[in-house]
């Protein structure tokens, strides 16, 4: 296992897990919360989109350990990040470009 | 001669094998509720203005709240269960792995009650494209869960005898299961507010 | 040190349920070319309709009903099966689970996969996809008949798909788990020394093969998984509102798009190209630097090719999508990458072509496939280009043009490296080498008739002529000029299913009768030939190998021999 994971190591961990749980858990009260203010449609996603990145890279970062995880996993993660996106918008985006079209 | 690098780590990527080849397999995850995602981004670009939202409304927000509360509460029990192997606690290595049993199976009840309620109003995946999505969607979620869960509970129970002999590789066992079932929440972060809040 | 386990194994331990990488890669090859064979007989037997129309097929004629002529959709059933069985259920498993896993972890010099038992799991799961693709024949309905793209909303709708679709999950699932094992397995398992560039290129082939394989299947997985529930749940992800189906309107909600398919299809399938490809421009890499005994010319630049390659191939999908009505700048951009992504394969291939110059060439079987692939490639990429750009691609899509451009690619090209392989490496199996003048009546009547077959598709396709046609175009003035062309091609394709039979024999015979050699019979320099012929069960190697070299050191001048094992330590 890697190393300098000591016994005081982890019950630092410990707290920091539920740091992280707290500020998971009031991020998803405020995001309902949010959802029921007068926003735009646009400004709804944007809001909605950032807060679920906060949570999700919160998880990813301390449950996951990607904080300290070896840059190998890092370089295969951007790798896979950069190829999701691309797998998002390129087929939204020949979508629109279509719709000028027709 | 045993393959190298199953337990210990390889020095030059600092990786044991395991732990490589899950985070591939997430990735590869990734991918899949990618090629998801751009279909319900594609689908609702595709549906008159608004449409996805109004058909929306009759997800029930409270139950999936307490829902990603549950799901939330099972990665923190999840990561805690790995901590205590850290610490040498068998018992409370038992304990929060049961809790995230548990947590698991009051996830998929409330999924159950919600997928009823649905089909009770005559909603069907059938029904149009959001509904289609989101029964696809949180059902493949649901499908992961399942998963997990067989996992876990091999873990919990069956598998656990490898403490005794094996601990510190039944450490990397516990922390691979955890990566995958902290993916699956991370899964549900998402879904939550694109498929009800949105 | 020694394996104190394998003498007890019982025979289904050791052959069947096996967790050996050199048996799993075994039992992928024999399956493998047996699906070859059931793909390219479909084929054979289309090719009596198209040169015959309308008259009763010789010999398994009255499979097909009592007068033994071949019915439209039968027709349309062997042609979608016949993509679907070469692709995912020859090709690929031959290219990537039979040479991937039998090669691989030899040339790193590992005792094994990093994952044995999902290695195991990978050829169990290809194993069931098979199966459920085959008994898709003998249902009711019928084998899918959409063809291998399955385009809805066709496939939606269309009887047999069902079956196709759930084959493909397990496909699809047996890919990811072979692919994640070659990757961990090539970052972790690396004998000492064997720094990244010493990899044989054959192992970045396959290592970037793994990539595509990971991170593209998946959005197929996701499609499947759409067309699934559009099939067995009622859903309309692919099917648009008010969708009429032989005079009615079909009943369905609607609001789906049928290019939401073609997006995530293509996602997997150009990427799919090149898992195609890779693999063997790997195995010609290692016979062309053994055959010419030099090194390879320009390793690096071949690797950074490879990988830039693998990189663009995400991002080139809609290119066979031009004439879906996609405006002019998606148009622009995706002409733009794949004109890009031809350069890496300019670069392989200029390599290999330089590679030869100068060399004192040992023109064996595995060398003249090798020699063989590099024109008959080279002629299938650059007839891609035309397709490539959207002008062109409107008047030839669709056409005969196409097919000739990727059977060129694939048949003569990826075939090809993959027979290469089979007779460079045959030895290391076997301790036997193959007959090499079987091996000679092998490849030249292939090499003849793999360019009957193919060449006057593109002369056809020029002509207009459409793929997809069950007469072959009978109906069409335009076609009526280039039709005599498919007597031709039909007598091509069945003289080189013929070819094939030394082929087999070979296989066979060589295993009693080849010649026996010693465990590095090419005097090959890469780690696989410093193992027995065969190399140990479970282990491979007496001990693991060091590795103090790159992976090409041939004729190095003032060296006693014309080659240097990388195992060979550097002196002082």
């Amino acid at each position: 296992m890697s190393s300098g994971h000591s016994t005081a190591d982890i019950q630092s961990h410990i707290k920091v897990y539920m740091t992280v749980f707290a500020a998971l858990a009031a991020l998803t009260i405020i995001t309902v919360a949010a959802s029921y203010l007068d926003l735009s449609t646009g400004e709804g996603i944007l809001l909605a989109l950032t807060i679920a990145s906060v949570k999700g890279s919160l998880v990813a970062s301390y449950f996951m350990h990607l904080i300290s995880e070896r840059a190998l996993i890092t370089w295969i993660l951007m790798l896979t990040a950069g190829f999701f996106f691309v797998l998002m918008f390129i087929p939204m985006a020949s979508f629109i470009d279509q719709a000028q079209v027709g | 001669m045993d393959i190298p690098y199953t337990v210990e780590e390889r020095p030059d990527t600092g990786l044991f094998n395991a732990k490589l080849g899950v985070w591939l397999f997430l990735a590869s995850e990734v991918m899949l509720f990618g090629g998801l995602f751009s279909a319900y981004i594609f689908l609702r670009y595709g549906a008159p203005v608004g449409a996805f939202h109004e058909w929306g409304q009759e997800l029930n927000i409270p139950l999936a709240t307490l829902n990603t509360l549950i799901l939330i509460s099972s990665s923190v029990t999840m990561v805690m269960s790995w901590a205590s192997l850290k610490l040498n606690d068998f018992k409370k290595y038992k304990l929060y792995m049961g809790l995230t049993l548990l947590c698991a199976l009051g996830f998929l009840i409330i999924k159950y009650i919600e997928y009823t309620a649905k089909f009770d109003h005559h909603i069907y995946p059938s029904t149009n494209t959001f509904y289609a999505i989101y029964f696809t969607l949180t059902g493949l979620h649901g499908l992961h869960i399942i998963g997990g869960m067989i996992v876990l509970f091999y873990f919990w129970i069956p598998g656990s005898k490898m403490w005794d002999s094996k601990p510190e590789q039944f450490t990397n066992r516990i922390e691979i299961a955890g990566l995958y079932w902290h993916f699956v929440d991370l899964v549900w972060i998402f879904l939550f507010p694109v498929l009800y809040l949105l | 040190m020694d394996s104190h386990n394998h003498h007890e194994e019982p025979f289904y331990r050791k052959y069947i349920w096996s967790t050996d990488h050199k048996i799993i890669g075994l039992q992928y090859g024999i399956t493998s070319l047996i699906f070859l064979l059931i793909g390219f007989s479909l084929m054979m037997i289309m090719r009596w309709q198209l040169a015959y129309p309308e008259s009763a097929v010789p010999l398994v004629g009255s499979i097909f009903g009592e007068d033994g002529m071949l019915l439209p959709e039968i027709y349309n059933s062997l042609g979608a099966m016949h993509g679907t069985i070469m692709i995912f259920l020859g090709i690929v498993p031959l290219a990537v689970g039979a040479f991937g896993n039998y090669i691989v972890p030899l040339q790193i010099g590992a005792p094994d996969m990093a994952f044995p038992k999902i290695n195991a799991a990978s050829y169990w799961c290809y194993f069931v996809g098979g199966v459920v693709m085959m008994s898709s024949f003998f249902t009711a309905e019928g084998a899918a008949r959409s063809g291998w793209t399955s385009y809805p909303p066709l496939a939606d709708i269309e009887v047999g798909q069902t079956m196709w679709l759930i084959g493909m999950i397990f496909l699809i699932t047996s890919s990811l788990l072979g692919s994640i094992n070659f990757i961990t397995t090539i970052i972790q398992l690396r004998a000492p020394g064997l720094t990244w560039m010493r990899l044989p290129f054959f192992v970045w082939a396959q290592f970037v093969t793994s990539f595509l394989l990971v991170l593209a299947f998946p959005p197929l997985e996701a499609a499947a998984v759409l067309q699934l529930m559009d099939r067995v749940a009622g859903t309309s992800f692919f099917l648009p509102s008010g969708l009429v189906v032989s005079g009615e309107v079909l009943g369905v909600s609607g609001g789906g798009s049928p290019l939401l398919w073609q997006h995530l299809f293509w996602f997997l399938a150009h990427p799919e190209v090149y898992v195609l490809i890779l693999p063997a421009m790997g195995i010609i890499a290692e016979v062309i630097a053994n055959n010419t005994r030099k090194p390879l010319w320009g390793y690096n630049s071949l690797v950074f090719a490879v990988v830039f390659l693998g990189f663009m191939s995400f991002i080139v999908w809609a290119h066979h999508m031009f004439i879906t009505g996609m405006g002019t700048a998606m148009s622009a951009f995706f002409q733009t990458t794949t004109m890009i992504i031809s350069i890496p394969s300019i670069i392989i291939l200029s390599a290999f072509f330089i590679s030869l110059w100068g060399a004192s060439i040992r023109f064996n079987t595995p060398m003249l496939f090798a020699l063989a692939f590099l024109p008959m490639f080279g002629i299938g990429g650059l007839t891609g280009l035309p397709l490539g750009f959207a002008a062109a691609d409107i008047y030839l899509h669709d056409t005969y043009y196409v097919i000739g451009h990727f059977h060129y690619v694939v048949a003569p090209g990826t075939i090809f490296g993959l027979f290469a392989g089979i007779y460079y490496w045959y030895p290391k199996i076997t301790g036997r080498k193959m007959s090499e003048l079987l091996g000679k009546l092998h490849f030249w009547p292939s090499l003849i008739f793999m360019n009957g077959v193919f060449m006057p598709m593109f002369i056809q396709g020029l002509a207009g002529v459409s793929r997809r046609l069950w007469d072959g175009g009978l109906e069409y003035a335009h076609a009526s000029g280039v039709l005599h062309w498919n007597e031709f091609m039909s007598i091509s394709a069945w003289l080189l299913g013929l070819a094939q039979l030394p082929f087999i024999f070979n296989i066979f015979y060589s295993l009693k009768r080849g010649e026996k050699v010693d465990k590095n019979p090419w005097g090959a320099t890469t780690l696989e030939w410093t193992a027995p012929s065969p190399p140990l069960p479970h282990v491979n190697f007496e001990k693991i190998p060091e590795v103090h070299r790159v992976a090409y050191e041939y004729s190095v001048p003032g060296r006693k021999r014309d080659f240097t094992p990388q195992t060979e330590p550097k002196k002082g």
